[in-house]
């Protein structure tokens, strides 16, 4: 009965509106799940139940084996890296202090931050000597991504939240996006919770799905098993997949 | 004319005290309390409404009312100060929560979901943010008091006001000028100046 992350018949209410029924999820340790739901369905809602952003109106959510509301927030937060759509990178510091934030927060010593950061901006494609320096404001869409990937990763999290994080970026850019993050996450050995509304974007990066709808999981399983989901919405999502040029 | 030369520089320098420690006095109960009620939609909403109330009573009213109330009342500048004080309090208060309640919702939440304290996302990323903000409300603030203090003249406050009564009621132009011109000119600066502080810690 042990599980990384858990959710347990978590349900959440809000100004008398059910965004959240039931909800009962898992995720192990170095697993990617996808949170697929069309707007409202309650995805982000879960994500940030993890991080305790937001508290279940009833039901309990855990992490490492310990109940969110347990853990010290502060402690907690530090332990998950969380992106994003905007990046919700600091405009008021260089990329540098963006992505060291966390581990100077832990009071790193100076020398290791920047060992750090250098190390990061590598993994994400970033060259330290030309972006270092900056500031988000002179970053691209992707850039602005890539440095938010950094910074959730900086003080090494066993799990990364990642809400819509390529949702503003051009197609084009989304799929580099995409194919990096795959290879980060093996690389640097990360669980992922990821919430998209992109049935495309779920099935390449999830190694699970859990399809929501109205608040509830209307489907979970393997991504492979997805195309042949019985669920009416999950057909749904999958007609988005058809390509039918106009006439 | 040396010594009138004296004089403005005196009254100018007593002008300036008297807006110094009212903005000062008006900074360090407002701002505190703009950030505490950055954090309560409802209380904000009152205190501020009072707060825009205060800033509606014309000066010379304000004055007048504060005259015969023990301890804060009185001729003098104690009460002068306390008036250009409440005066001042509205532009710094009303900038400082837009200032901090106008930073975009993500980074407030990014800055909470990489377990950054209360304090240290109020120091860190709240009041930097808002640095430009509120310093247009200090700006505006120091302006407007340069020109209400002069009013402080009528209840025995001192500053430049003594000179533009005084010339006034002897119908003396020049004398008039003498309180005008630095007082005009103070402001001037102190716009300029502030002005440049904004443009220069804005992101």
């Amino acid at each position: 009965m042990t599980a990384f992350v858990e959710f347990a018949q978590v349900a959440y209410r809000v100004d008398g509106r059910e965004v959240l029924r039931g909800v009962d999820l898992k995720l192990e340790r170095s697993e990617a799940l996808v949170l697929l739901g069309r707007s409202g369905s309650g995805k982000t809602t879960l994500l940030k139940m993890v991080n305790s952003l937001l508290t279940p109106s009833s039901g309990e959510v855990r992490f490492e084996d310990r109940r969110v509301a347990e853990w010290d927030p502060i402690r907690l937060r530090r332990r998950i890296g969380y992106v994003i759509q905007d990046g919700g990178l600091f405009p008021h510091f260089t990329v540098a202090r963006n992505i060291g934030l966390v581990p100077e927060l832990e009071a790193w010593p100076a020398q290791k931050i920047r060992a750090r950061v250098d190390e990061l901006l590598d993994a994400v494609g970033l060259a330290p000597d030309v972006y270092a320096a900056r500031y988000p404001r002179q970053l691209s869409g992707g850039e602005k991504q890539r440095v938010g990937i950094a910074r959730a990763l900086a003080a090494d999290p066993p799990l990364l939240l990642l809400d819509e994080p390529f949702a503003a970026l051009d197609p084009v850019t989304r799929y580099d996006m995409q194919q990096h993050f795959l290879k980060l996450r093996r690389d640097f050995d990360k669980a992922a919770l990821f919430v998209t509304h992109d049935l495309r974007e779920a099935l390449l990066l999830g190694s699970r799905i859990a399809l929501l709808h109205e608040g509830r999981v209307e489907w979970v399983g393997p991504s492979a098993e997805f195309l042949q989901a019985p669920s009416p919405h999950a057909q749904t999502f999958l007609r988005t997949l058809e390509l039918e040029p106009a006439r | 004319m040396n010594s009138f030369m004296t004089d403005i520089l005196q009254t100018s320098g007593e002008h300036v005290v008297l807006v110094a420690t009212a903005v000062l006095a008006a900074f360090a109960v407002g701002a505190p309390a703009a950030i505490a009620l950055t954090l309560h939609a409802r209380t904000r909403r009152w205190v501020l409404g009072v707060v825009n109330v205060i800033q509606t009573i014309p000066s010379l009213a304000l004055f007048g009312v504060l005259l015969p109330i023990p301890f804060i009342g009185g001729i003098g500048k104690r009460t002068a100060i306390i008036v250009l004080a409440l005066y001042a309090l509205l532009p710094i208060m009303r900038n400082m929560v837009v200032g901090i309640l106008g930073i975009e919702t993500g980074i407030r939440e990014s800055a909470l979901a990489m377990g950054m304290a209360r304090q240290q996302i109020l120091w860190r990323v709240e009041i930097p943010l808002a640095l430009p903000t509120i310093l247009a409300g200090l700006r505006i603030a120091i302006v407007s008091t340069i020109g209400t203090a002069t009013v402080a003249a009528a209840i025995g406050g001192g500053g430049l006001g003594t000179f533009m009564f005084r010339g006034i009621a002897t119908a003396d132009l020049t004398t008039v000028l003498a309180g005008a011109v630095p007082a005009a000119v103070m402001a001037i600066i102190a716009d300029e100046v502030l002005e440049w502080a904004e443009r220069h810690y804005s992101v």
